[in-house]
């Protein structure tokens, strides 16, 4: 079943409104609108994006847009990108210079015997991420930079948050590893085939 | 040849235009007009208004003086060309200004607003560009307003909502920037046409990068269920598609959100860059007014895009 909807002549977000409308009643075949405008087209694209729905647009000639919505069994797209497929190996978050929560003395020694330990693994994480007071790990004169650097020039990647090193003025004093964001620290752990989180 | 006296122009985007007059004054000019966004007369003047005279206030200036500019058809009724300028002409009262004149055409549809002009010391013009690496932004109206105004364009929103969007819009900014003005600024905007994001692009002026935390944004919260209905104008659209090359969303941000940082403001509130020891207290200050103000976020070192949103 095809169905068409001329929405040319209406302002956003009309034409977004009457393809909804079209939309409620049809269970299962193809939606087409008619726009005056390609930014309507846009509109009318993000809405079946995020509706999860398959579409197609068309440039019909000067003012003349449409677009085609499929609608039913098999018809919805996956409108999440595919994060497993960009599994990149383990990373390994270090939020915090202490490991757990309780005695900071404790702490501190289970996350230096932690770091050494990532060292002496056979398999190596694609990265370690620090932030927080994490970043105080990676500094001149904290007990893990020596085993920092062996995973570095063993290809681990070590990288710390920019605004953290700034927040405990340590900037200057980063010993190991490249300065990072928050969209890498986000990107890195959802795009991680394992996350660990001592 | 360039006037030595002419401090702000055009060509970094700004506010309004600065014209130095001596050493302590420099003139600012600004003018806005459009067609009505809201079905009251009155109220469409207050906010147009409000709208056209913060510029001043974004350039940290007082408005002095302002003239009204009308298009308004021959055939309509009088009384809603008056009840516009009286709006309009209470909201410069507030302000603080003199309505001096005006020009009104005659024209298919109506529109309204006002040439402002303002004073303002050479040496503490607000202009737009000067945010440094550990500022943080504040935000001092709620966003969403260009959606509720869509969504009542076409009979979907609901009352509340259109008042809230009425009390935001026809605010005047004068309350947020004399507050502003007794803390150290490095730079200011008004949030209008180009949505906060849009507004944001040109504060950082392609030399420094932001972090917003999307969570802590002042939203009319009806305009985010109205983002999700898809009552989206085109607008939004057209700054998405001029901005989407300079931010990144996180992917946990919802689209609502999305839209309401591309959504157009009228009359929004102001956007200002301030070093970190002066946050707390400017907002706590700025919190006791009528509309919400918020730590939006910060300027940072670098980051994979110009803005990124959390």
């Amino acid at each position: 079943m095809k169905k068409t909807v001329d929405a040319t002549g209406l302002r956003c977000p009309q034409p977004v409104l009457e393809a909804k409308k079209a939309l409620r009643e049809l269970t299962h075949g193809q939606l087409e609108v008619l726009v005056d405008n390609s930014i309507a087209l846009q509109n009318l694209e993000k809405m079946a994006r995020q509706m999860g729905l398959a579409s197609a647009s068309q440039n019909l000639g000067p003012d003349r847009y449409s677009i085609l919505i499929t609608v039913g069994e098999g018809a919805e797209v996956n409108s999440q990108p595919e994060l497993v497929e960009a599994a990149r190996g383990t990373v390994v978050v270090l939020s915090s210079e202490q490991m757990g929560t309780g005695d900071p003395e404790l702490g501190r020694l289970l996350m230096k015997s932690f770091i050494y330990a990532l060292t002496e693994l056979e398999e190596l994480p694609a990265k370690v991420l620090l932030y927080n007071s994490g970043v105080k790990l990676a500094v001149e004169g904290a007990d893990s930079v020596e085993d920092l650097r062996k995973l570095a020039q063993r290809g681990v990647e070590i990288l710390c948050c920019g605004t953290c090193l700034n927040f405990y003025q340590l900037t200057e004093q980063l010993a190991v590893g490249a300065v990072t964001n928050m969209y890498e620290i986000l990107e890195s752990q959802m795009a991680a085939g394992r996350i660990v989180r001592p | 040849m360039q006037d030595p006296d002419f401090l702000v122009g055009f060509d970094q985007s700004d506010d309004a235009a600065v014209y130095r007059l001596s050493e302590d004054v420099a003139l600012v000019h600004t003018l806005d007009f459009f067609p009505p966004m809201v079905d009251d007369p009155y109220l469409f003047g207050q906010i147009a208004a409000a709208n056209a005279l913060s510029d001043i206030w974004a350039m940290g200036g007082e408005p002095k003086t302002a003239l009204n500019i009308v298009c308004f058809p021959e055939k309509m009724d009088l009384e809603i060309l008056r009840r516009i300028l009286q709006g309009g002409s209470e909201k410069v009262l507030e302000a603080g200004a003199v309505l001096a004149g005006g020009h009104s055409i005659e024209d298919v549809d109506v529109k309204y607003g006002l040439s402002v002009t303002g004073i303002v010391h050479p040496e503490r013009i607000y202009t737009n560009r000067g945010c440094q690496v550990g500022d943080v932004l504040i935000l001092t109206k709620p966003l969403g307003v260009g959606i509720v105004c869509a969504a009542n364009r076409v009979g979907e929103a609901a009352p509340q909502a259109v008042e809230r969007a009425i009390q935001s819009m026809s605010t005047l900014n004068k309350y947020a920037a004399e507050i502003i003005r007794k803390y150290p600024v490095h730079a200011c905007t008004d949030v209008t046409g180009f949505g906060f994001l849009g507004h944001l692009h040109e504060m950082l002026g392609g030399e420094r990068h932001a972090v917003i935390f999307s969570r802590a944004v002042p939203v009319i919260p009806e305009a985010l269920s109205y983002a999700d209905e898809f009552l989206i104008t085109g607008a939004a659209q057209r700054n998405r598609n001029y901005l989407e090359a300079h931010v990144q969303f996180a992917p946990q941000v919802p689209f609502s959100v999305e839209e309401v940082l591309f959504d157009p403001q009228t009359s929004g509130g102001l956007l200002v860059s301030v070093p970190q020891a002066a946050a707390q207290d400017l907002v706590a200050e700025l919190q006791g007014l009528a509309l919400p103000s918020a730590i939006v976020g910060g300027i940072v070192e670098r980051e994979a895009k110009e803005i990124v949103v959390l």
